[in-house]
């Protein structure tokens, strides 16, 4: 039986798309890189702002602050925590309360100041149960998975490389990219290690910037002025049962990531041979291995061999990534990646354009694991 | 005169945990067991996550379990591990099931194999705070 969150397959379009730029911006708040990226997106999309009747805001103090200063009473408004994995988890609520008629046209700002202003994530900043043993910090969550899964699978650090290598090269190809010198494997083997065996290359950045979507019916959508893009899969599923150890799955979040795999393929009616570029969280290098895993690409602890000889770069078996990421374009958790996943349907991605892309696909690998397949509306 | 060296962080002991810190003073390693279906779990919880019953004690366990996994802490993320790094941290899956974050005693886990057997040993802070760290089983 069709499950019933299937009736969402191609309800729902993105149509405008906006960020800031990327780096560090002391000379400005939240609010105002928020108020930028909604200003891009309302132009690309060609909407008139005061027609925006939903916002769900991110990062963000105060979501009502926000529609004061963006001119804004909508009639409906979800505030998300400042998570990394909350991008799609946004983007699935607001297509349902679209689909609901709880409003029409839906703004998703997500703002980040995490560069001007310093934040370490770990430490002090985020007190934990293993603070006396010196233990903090989702790099660390990470680098205990990797080396769990070199110990498992024989999964080697230069195989490792090939992600932060591929996708550093799609960042040099993106004019937004906070991070433009290509590196080597040679460079991500001599990093400099932070939690081993994690090393600098293998962390994504900390930077300011801002990003917003808007998404409406497919019905409006007709009368905006980009083709619409359409959110033809969705797929969710937690995992909560060790959240005293933050961002941490013995298992690399497999089985999660193979129910969100089935629920989105399902849903858009393709699977991963059909996948003309990957969108893939990539907080901590690992994470992509894992998510190839778990969606399907290659088999469990087959993602070292999967990615070597340059698989992810455009140009490769699966472009992922194309943006530069948040390992090396820009710390937007998510957000910026489902901007770029629009951009490459849409055909605007200059020197990092998939050819042809009729199938792109986001996929955060997370304690609350999400993916979004979109295609040409 | 020595300037005191900056404190560690502690652990955040409360009404649901102290029953834990109480046993590893005393030399005990437990986990929290539902008095009602037996279910074992770690850190501690208000209630039992498998059936809701509030009936909960700290249970001792065997000591026991394998390196699941570990990290080499070469950032400082405190000022109190400043002088340490770079330090071991462990992820040690107990024979009952619960896994726990420690720091591995007597040998670098560069040495060892994931899956190895360890076996838990105390150390005391202070007067009022003993930490469960693990080392090779057998090692004494
Ligand atoms: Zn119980």
């Amino acid at each position: 039986m069709t499950p019933a969150f299937h009736r969402l397959k191609d309800r729902i379009a993105v149509v405008g798309v906006g960020n800031t730029a990327y780096g560090n911006f002391p000379h400005t708040d939240d609010y105002g890189l928020g108020a930028e990226a909604f200003r891009r997106a309302v132009e690309d999309c060609g909407l008139d702002k005061n027609q925006v009747d939903g916002l769900g805001v991110c990062r963000l103090p105060y979501y009502a602050r926000m529609g004061e200063i963006l001119g804004l009473n909508p009639r409906w408004t979800v505030q998300f925590p400042a998570h990394g994995r909350m991008s799609a988890m946004a983007i699935i609520e607001a297509a349902a309360a679209l689909e609901a008629g709880l409003c029409d046209y839906a703004a998703l700002i997500y703002a980040n100041i995490g560069r001007s202003r310093r934040v370490n994530y770990g430490g002090e900043e985020s007190p934990g149960v293993w603070d006396p043993y010196g233990y903090t910090s989702p790099g660390a969550a990470h680098a205990l998975m990797f080396q769990r899964h070199m110990a498992l699978y024989g999964t080697t650090t230069r195989q490792l490389a090939e992600v932060s290598v591929a996708i550093r090269h799609h960042a040099c190809l993106n004019p937004d990219a906070v991070m433009k010198q290509p590196i080597t494997i040679e460079d991500h083997e001599a990093a400099r290690p932070i939690t081993a065996p994690l090393r600098l290359l293998d962390y994504c950045l900390i930077n300011d910037g801002a990003v917003c979507l808007i998404l409406t019916t497919k019905e409006r959508a007709r009368d905006l002025r980009k083709r619409p893009v359409m959110i033809s899969g969705i797929g969710a599923r937690e995992a909560y049962t060790n959240a005293s150890l933050p961002n941490f799955d013995r298992n690399f979040w497999y089985d999660e990531v193979r129910d969100v795999a089935d629920q989105a393929y399902g849903m858009a009616g393709v699977g991963p041979g059909d996948v003309d570029a990957l969108m893939c969280y990539d907080n901590f290098s690992p994470t992509v291995l894992f998510s190839l895993e778990g969606l399907g690409f290659c088999k469990q602890g087959e993602s070292g061999g999967f990615v070597e000889g340059g698989t992810l770069r455009l140009g490769g078996r699966l472009p992922t990534n194309t943006d530069g990421g948040h390992l090396s374009n820009s710390y937007m958790q998510g957000w910026a990646l489902n901007v770029e996943a629009v951009r490459q349907i849409r055909g605007e991605c200059g020197a990092r354009q998939v050819p042809d892309a009729q199938v792109v696909q986001f996929a955060a690998t997370t304690p609350c694991s999400r993916s979004i397949i979109y295609t040409p509306g | 005169m020595h300037d005191t060296p900056p404190a560690k962080p502690r652990p955040m002991i409360d009404a649901t945990n102290r029953g834990f810190w109480d046993a590893a003073r005393a030399g005990t390693l437990t986990v929290q067991r539902c008095d009602d279906c037996g279910h074992s779990h770690y850190p501690g919880s208000p209630v039992c996550p498998n059936c809701l019953s509030s009936r909960q004690s700290w249970a001792p366990v065997s000591g026991r379990g394998e390196l699941l996994s570990w990290v080499r802490f070469h950032r400082a993320y405190w000022d109190g591990f400043r002088e340490e790094v770079p330090y071991n941290v462990i992820l040690v899956g107990l024979e009952e099931g619960p896994m726990m974050i420690s720091n591995l005693l007597g040998a670098e886990p560069e040495s060892l194999q994931v899956g190895e057997a360890l076996e838990v040993v105390f150390e005391a802070v202070d007067d009022t705070l003993t930490l469960p760290k693990f080392r090779p089983a057998g090692a004494a």
